[in-house]
């Protein structure tokens, strides 16, 4: 008796098995779907063009990184060095710009009366919902005129006056989490708001700090409109701005090359996705899932 | 002179905190609104001064074939990529969902194109997956079946972005994960003492509570559809071919904004897709009283 018992738990649990297992390899076998197209580049990467086209084998014959050195060199003598420092020096300026501007607008919502405080909040809220086309004319021409055209102005300034309404979201709300106990007690002990805001408060919203950087880096890093309609000249080209132009000067010559550059575009991503993942993830479900 | 109350005090300090959003709210998004608004009733090339020109750019819109065009391109992918990034991504989470071991890993993976999806890089790689030489037809050619180039005609040019849409469902997959990890167990030991099979613990349980969460979802992934523009432009050459059928909307602005400089028509153009939006935003926010349910 006692013994069939045991034998109908067991089947059970290697019946509970096999369906896991079937469940997993299910997944991966979608995730490797999934993962193919990128992986698929990867490997291009170190072909040559008639090795890609060809289609034999998804591994290459001989690892070819001459498409990385070719790449690299660019076009009309500008090298992707160029590329890259200038999307770096405008993905940091605009993460130094979000990151003070937002926190500080936050730490108003969050933590201070003042009238009207409801009225701009909702309004902060409602431009989350604009298309950036009813501003973006009036604005290039403005910039145009004030011959910014060519610079990094355009992209980088709006930053520094908290026009990201979705980051200002976040730290308004990761900030009204903080008790209001430490405020107080800061106030008690004469601190006045703005060492409030810099010993107390910026301190203790590093989380949200983090997650704001990231998203800033990963939406300036894959910006493209706006990066093609300010930037024309070839040697303020960002990385996107140059791989679109890429493609053109290549012709159909070297898709290895096109392939190998748009490989290492990624690559700043995944590097911010390996360190920062978790903090992804804060990011996409806030506002969601707490709000 | 009178001393400040303390409510005064802490008006004048909260404004002062609030005024870097509060001059780029101005100096870049209200002032630039009114103008774009002024622009659209006028004719403007930039070179000129703007003329007023009354209801010409709209006119001139309803009678433009290729507005046309660019919104049933844009209403197809919208009303394509949305759904299917639903579905997709409460079903890849429901699954990952009791995998809880694995889950961190299965999830990064299925995240990542959301992560890359909007870069020009990928869609770059898409323009190749789908040529006559991509990927796509080496694959079908393995069957003996000769594909067509998927993104040079004009009836599949379209599927092929939406597919680029649907491929990064992730991002709205993340946010069912988390959901889901906030329904209280005990809901669904009430329900299971109570004779519930699984089928009904997810239609009574599981989806109900996550009617907030799909809202949230389409609101958002609606909004962003609508503006999508980088794959339309690196696919089609920032043509919207073959035969303007990658004509996206922001495409077809764009076009006319800084191909053309009609800077007036553009400005049409862009107060016509905020409408549009809040529309349908509208509309979404009227039905969800009948669908999402709130605890």
């Amino acid at each position: 008796m006692n013994k069939g018992v045991n034998s109908m738990k067991k089947k059970r649990k290697i019946k509970k098995q096999i369906r896991a297992l079937i469940s997993h390899i299910l997944i991966i076998g979608i995730g490797v779907f999934m993962m193919y197209p990128l992986l698929w580049m990867i490997s291009s990467s170190f072909k040559d063009n008639t090795e890609i086209f060809q289609g034999e084998g998804f591994f290459p014959n001989v690892f070819r990184f001459s498409n990385y050195v070719e790449g690299w060199a660019g076009m009309s003598g500008i090298t992707f060095t160029t590329f890259f420092a200038n999307s770096f020096a405008i993905v940091i300026l605009a993460i130094i710009g979000n990151l003070i501007s937002c926190s500080l607008v936050a730490y108003a919502f969050a933590k201070i009366d003042f009238p009207l405080k409801k009225i701009w909040f909702a309004i902060m809220l409602a431009t989350l919902m604009l298309p950036i086309h009813v501003r973006l004319i009036p604005q290039y021409i403005v910039f145009s005129k004030l011959n910014w055209l060519n610079t990094f102005i355009p992209l980088v300034l709006p930053k520094f006056f908290a026009t990201e309404g979705f980051f200002v979201f976040l730290m308004t709300q990761y900030m009204r989490s903080l008790p209001r106990e430490l405020d107080d007690a800061a106030t008690v002990d004469g601190c006045g708001p703005f060492r409030t805001y810099i010993e107390i408060i910026l301190p203790l919203s590093v989380p949200a700090i983090i997650t704001t950087a990231i998203f800033t880096f990963i939406w300036t890093w894959n910006d493209f409109f706006s990066q093609m309609i300010y930037l024309n000249r070839i040697e303020k080209y960002t990385v996107s701005v140059a791989l679109r132009m890429f493609v053109d000067s290549m012709g159909n010559s070297s898709w290895g090359a096109l392939f190998a550059m748009s490989t290492l575009s990624l690559v700043p991503l995944m590097a911010m996705f390996i360190g920062f993942q978790n903090y992804l993830v804060d990011g996409i479900t806030s506002g969601s899932v707490k709000g | 002179m009178k001393e400040l109350t303390r409510k005064q005090k802490q008006g004048i300090i909260g404004y002062l905190f609030l005024s870097p959003w509060l001059i780029g709210f101005f100096a870049l998004t209200a002032i630039p609104m009114l103008a774009s608004l002024y622009f659209s009733f006028s004719r403007y090339d930039m070179l000129t001064p703007p003329r007023f020109a009354g209801l010409d750019n709209y006119t001139k819109m309803a009678s433009d074939p290729k507005f046309y065009k660019s919104l049933q391109v844009t209403f197809t992918y919208v009303g394509l990529s949305v759904p299917f990034v639903l579905v997709f991504a409460l079903i890849v989470a429901l699954i990952l969902q009791k995998n809880r071991r694995a889950v961190g890993i299965y999830r990064a993976i299925y995240y990542l194109p959301s992560l890359f999806g909007g870069s020009v890089a990928v869609a770059i790689l898409w323009k190749e997956l789908f040529n006559k030489e991509g990927v796509v037809n080496q694959i079908l050619g393995n069957f003996g079946v000769e594909g067509i180039s998927w993104i040079a005609t004009p009836s599949t040019a379209i599927y092929t972005l939406i597919l680029l849409g649907i491929w990064q469902f992730g991002a709205s997959m993340v946010v069912f994960l988390a959901a889901l990890k906030q329904i209280p167990m005990t809901y669904y030991e009430a329900a299971m003492i109570d004779g519930a099979g699984k089928v009904r613990r997810l239609f009574y349980i599981t989806l109900p509570l996550l009617t907030p969460m799909v809202f949230f979802n389409v609101v958002m992934q609606v909004i962003s559809a609508f503006q999508s523009f980088t794959p339309a432009y690196i696919i089609s050459n920032g043509t919207g071919a073959p035969l303007d059928s990658t004509l996206f909307y922001t495409l077809y602005l764009y076009l006319k904004a800084f191909g053309q400089f009609q800077m007036g028509y553009a400005s049409a153009l862009a107060w016509i897709l905020l409408l549009i939006i809040g529309a349908v935003t509208g509309v979404l926010f009227i039905t969800a009283k009948k669908w999402v349910f709130y605890e």
